[in-house]
């Protein structure tokens, strides 16, 4: 994985030591609030409901033992002992004071960890596949991509206040675990007769105004790249609404302009920024290769069958991955405990994982968007040990892609945008469903839950989806199903009235039901027999007969 | 220049090199030496005008609103080589961004420059960014 170079270091220290002078700044008055606002955001810092919050980056989620350990130091020195893995790869930190935060940001640079460009209107902390560089089928490890995007996008002189946020993702295989039909830019690296390249994507969103992402480049060739992206980006800074921020989202200039019209546009400024551009940096660029080259993979003969026993077998059953090589695993550790904050982990919990991976996995973690972490290369020989430092540190919980492994944004108990809980409805869903066996029974489903219609919770695309609401001063919760956030994008379509809060969970299980009863063999999936039958059936279910004809 | 407004260079406060040039807005512009030219102006529109202008003004409404960086870097791409000015709500902290992006120099308030003395203007690191390096082929 990358390391970084004295210029890489020499830029973080800086950048904390401006960071510093911010906030001095800003206590002496040379800045305004208005003013500081945008400069604390672009250096992760966020104000929550009760307190300023401090988004950490962990750039295409990966990292390395010693980061790991690091974090959670600073949750127990400046924080209450724990951190939130988000769906965007990064930790957040609640509990900060703001008088601290130079000091925290220091303890990160000295393991080559920042917060920078984690929040506010600019290019934010680039995502990638989880499974980068272990999973079968990959054309490349989309981190080189994502790593060149890291060092192209901080501290952009042109692209550091934008309309809105600006998020890319990339991924190195057809399957899309990385979600880029809906990000601002949503990258797929594809080979065309032996040559790198892109397919490039742009304009999807959540949010309260969900879309999936346009194509407008099938194959962009891999020089191409940054001119293509600066041309983007160009066009949006200059274009993009800065009339109202819920629509200054790309996704929505490019829904007013039409596409084929703001593909001209971009097309036009890239063949400017292509005369324009130099090439890059070939020594940089064969680094980042280079640090993306595999570990040295252990060579071992073993026994598939020594210490297994039928919880050993069920965990690896749930919760890995097929690795590139046959005789290793990509192992997910579920942050989704049975009743548990779903991203939640404590220090302890963070130095339990940082122990397994460098003592057992090439000392090399990830954080999915799905808020989990990931060991991605795991000998099978290695299982029983892990899986038994699993269980002491609690966390074992065999439930990847089952109905527990939900997702929920931080909702009501933290946000200051909320306007409904999410955290306590994922943690009631999940001990109505704790039993693991009929988890198991019910197979792979996505719960997500948004607080608010800003859906930090991507409840769009879960397969069950939860929007909470205000309705006059009450919670009420809305259901969307069929949403789908991998390669086949597809937006959740509402299923009619919301639920109370102490309904929402009842109406969860009837869908459950609904779905036992309808699906042809335990094969096929709540999506797929919802993509088979629609929504009949669970209106039916949620509302009754005579409400599901009426709609 | 106005007796209300401070010009600040890479090297500190200045005075104005172009007190003396009237500044026509894009709709008056004639041909000129001068012109200011608003955000959201179409910087392709002035380059007939490139060999003879001296002076292009971009406005910055807000510290929040980073159309100008943007427009900056496109006249600079398009080939104007005379000078470029931001004028208006820049931060310190946005002071290496304006440079890195194609101006000369920035145009703020007295009253701002009174909260934000040239000792913070120059205290602003220029050093290379990740830009320069990456495309340093």
């Amino acid at each position: 994985m990358y390391t970084y170079t004295d210029f890489d270091r020499d830029f973080l220290r800086a950048r904390v030591a401006e960071f510093r002078d911010q906030v001095a700044r800003r206590v002496d008055g040379s800045l305004t609030e208005d003013e500081f606002k945008p400069l604390r955001l672009m250096n992760g810092v966020y104000l929550q409901l009760h307190a300023y919050m401090l988004r950490v980056a962990i750039p295409y989620g990966t990292l390395r033992s010693a980061q790991m350990r690091k974090l959670a130091e600073i949750a127990d020195r400046w924080d209450k002992g724990y951190g939130h893995f988000t769906t965007r790869q990064n930790i957040q930190f609640n509990w900060p004071k703001l008088s601290d935060v130079p000091d925290m940001l220091d303890a990160l640079a000295d393991v080559d960890m920042h917060a920078i460009q984690t929040s506010g209107n600019c290019i934010r902390n680039v995502t990638a596949d989880h499974f980068a560089g272990a999973t079968p089928g990959e054309v490349e490890d989309p981190r080189i991509t994502a790593e060149l995007i890291r060092q192209w996008s901080t501290d952009h002189p042109e692209f550091a206040y934008l309309p809105r946020k600006f998020k890319l993702a990339v991924t190195g295989t057809e399957e899309d675990r990385a979600v880029i039909r809906f990000h601002d830019i949503g990258i797929r690296v594809r080979q065309q007769n032996g040559e790198i390249g892109y397919q490039v994507v742009i304009g999807g969103g959540l949010g309260r105004t969900p879309m999936i992402g346009k194509v407008v480049r099938d194959f962009l060739p891999r020089a191409d790249l940054f001119a293509y992206l600066e041309a983007i980006l160009k066009v949006y800074n200059l274009s993009g609404r800065r009339d109202n921020k819920y629509k200054a989202r790309i996704k929505i200039l490019v829904h007013e302009t039409g596409v084929e019209e703001l593909k001209a546009r971009i097309e036009g400024a890239f063949e400017t920024q292509k005369r324009l551009l130099p090439d890059l940096n070939p020594d940089v660029v064969n680094r980042i290769h280079e640090s993306f080259a595999p570990p040295a993979f252990k060579e071992t003969d073993f026994d598939p069958n020594t210490g297994q026993t039928p919880p050993l077998q069920a965990f690896i059953d749930t919760n890995t991955h097929p690795h590139k090589r046959a005789d290793h695993l990509s192992v997910t550790v579920s942050i989704k405990p049975i009743g548990g904050t779903p991203g939640d982990a404590t220090s302890d919990q963070m130095r339990a994982l940082a122990d397994i991976a460098e003592t057992h996995a090439y000392d090399e973690l990830r954080i999915s968007h799905e808020q989990n972490v990931i060991l991605p290369h795991v000998h099978r020989a290695n299982l029983p040990a892990i899986y038994a430092a699993l269980r002491d540190a609690g966390l074992a919980t065999a439930n990847i892609g089952l109905i527990s492994d939900i997702i929920a944004c931080p909702g009501m108990d933290y946000c200051a945008l909320a306007t409904a809980r999410s955290i306590p409805i994922a943690q009631q869903i999940g001990e109505a469903f704790s039993d693991l066996d009929a988890q198991h029974d019910i197979g792979p489903l996505k719960i997500k839950i948004s607080g608010c219609i800003n859906a930090c919770g991507h409840h769009h695309v879960g397969h069950i989806g939860i929007l909470g609401l205000d309705r006059a001063g009450v919670e009420n919760y809305q259901i969307t199903l069929g949403g789908d956030g991998t390669e086949d994008a597809t937006l959740g379509a509402r299923t009619g009235p919301g639920f109370a809060y102490d309904e929402i969970v009842p109406a969860v299980e009837r869908l459950i039901e609904t779905y036992l009863d309808h699906r042809s063999s335990p094969d096929e999936t709540f999506l797929a027999l919802y993509r088979r039958l629609g929504l009949a059936p669970f209106k039916a279910a949620l509302y009754g007969d005579t409400h599901a004809k009426a709609a | 220049m106005t007796d209300q407004t401070q010009i600040i260079t890479p090297e500190g406060f200045a005075e104005d090199r172009f007190a003396e040039t009237p500044v026509p807005t894009l709709e008056d512009y004639r041909g000129g030496v001068a012109v200011f030219l608003p955000v959201n102006a179409d910087p392709a529109s002035l380059a007939p005008h490139f060999s003879v202008l001296s002076l292009i003004v971009v406005p910055f409404a807000s510290s929040a609103d980073g159309r100008g960086f943007s427009l900056a870097a496109a006249l600079r791409a398009q080939g104007y080589k005379g000078h470029l000015r931001a004028r208006g709500h820049i931060l310190v902290d946005q002071f290496r961004a304006a440079l890195r992006s194609g101006f000369n120099d920035v145009e703020i308030t007295t009253t701002q420059a009174a909260r934000n003395p040239e000792a913070q203007w120059r205290a602003v690191p220029l050093g290379t960014g990740y830009q320069s390096r990456l495309f340093a082929a």
